[in-house]
């Protein structure tokens, strides 16, 4: 089953930063079935897709705190298995394993990075906006990653409260 | 607004930095950019604090620290902001091996020769083995397969490990 419902035309929104509170609050369940969750869905694609380097947007960074984020890692050079554009509501992580470490940044933490341990082969389940359809997404890598990075927006989680030490956070160098 | 740079060095113990910043609290300070380690058993710790007061305001404020002469203080006035060096790529830097004089000079000579600034770098001795850690800043213009050349000619006269390999961040 495809991960990108029919979605309406999405709106490019304003990303917010910490230490908006928003991002350190979790989310709200949604009926994915509300009309409103879809538009979210396609306005949180349309924003990460108009973010250079950005491959994901959950809704606490557009101000909104509901459990939807957008993914896409595609041609992403670390990426292995890779689902494309997606779009997913009320994201659970059912099996994670294969724990690595990685640095990564965030478009709320932009002049920032981490060490984050996130696991490599992970399993998520979670509902399409729209049609409301129960899907699973199994993926590896650098989605997995993302995924998680996502999913722990949901919960008011930065990958400052997950970096793996206190040496683990850089000033992030915007190299051209 | 004035900009200090306060050093605190000394035997470690528990309560130094909540002694410290208690004090730079009680002048009005606000703690920017700080870092700590133990070094040793030896408490090192540097913090650039902003406060409305003036140096010797800083240093009487702090003075009680060094009362039972085991911490070492000092305060410094430094400007708001050096120009910084335009960002390069990041590398991280790994040397292991027996421990000698000079590795660090040896390797960061290297570093420094092909424009390279390191931007954060530790290193540790345990028994015989000394292991360095850094973070180096390499420009677009360097060649980096010729320094991890000449890095491994130098660690290869010391008898030690040498890795440059390049720590990329993903934007999530």
């Amino acid at each position: 089953m495809s991960l990108l419902p029919p979605l309406p035309e999405g709106q490019v929104l304003a990303i917010v930063r910490a230490p908006e509170r928003g991002l350190s609050t979790r989310s709200a369940e949604v009926d994915p079935r509300d009309p409103a969750v879809a538009q979210l869905a396609a306005d949180l694609l349309a924003t990460q897709r108009g973010a250079a380097g950005c491959v994901g947007l959950a809704a606490p960074q557009v101000g909104v705190g509901l459990r939807v984020f957008s993914l896409d890692v595609t041609g992403h050079p670390k990426a292995r298995a890779c689902h494309g554009a997606l779009v997913l509501a009320n994201p659970v992580i059912v099996t994670a394993s294969r724990w690595e470490r990685g640095r990564e940044g965030c478009l709320s933490v932009p002049d920032l990075t981490g060490d984050v341990k996130r696991a490599t082969r992970l399993l998520v389940s979670g509902s399409l906006p729209g049609s409301g359809a129960p899907v699973t997404v199994e993926t590896d890598a650098f989605e997995a990653r993302a995924l998680q990075h996502e999913i722990d927006h949901l919960d008011g989680l930065l990958f400052l409260d997950r970096v793996a030490g206190a040496h683990a956070v850089h000033a992030r160098k915007v190299y051209l | 607004m004035t900009l200090f740079a306060v050093t605190v060095i000394g035997n470690d113990r528990p309560g130094i930095i909540a002694d410290t910043t208690a004090a730079l609290a009680r002048l009005g300070g606000n703690l920017e950019d700080s870092t700590m380690t133990i070094l040793r058993g030896h408490f090192a710790m540097v913090l650039l604090v902003s406060a409305d007061a003036a140096r010797s305001d800083v240093e009487s404020g702090l003075s009680p620290l060094e009362d039972d002469g085991t911490l070492l203080v000092s305060v410094r006035e430094v400007p708001q902001e050096y120009d910084v060096a335009a960002p390069g790529a990041p590398y991280l830097l790994s040397v292991h091996g027996a421990d000698r004089p000079g590795i660090v000079s040896a390797i960061t000579a290297e570093v420094a020769g092909a424009g390279g600034n390191v931007t954060d770098l530790s290193t540790r001795l345990t028994g015989d083995l000394y292991v360095l850690l850094a973070e180096v800043d390499l420009p677009g213009s360097a060649d980096v397969e010729g320094l991890s050349r000449r890095l491994r000619e130098v660690a290869d006269g010391l008898g030690v490990d040498v890795s440059l390999r390049p720590v990329d961040s993903d934007l999530m």
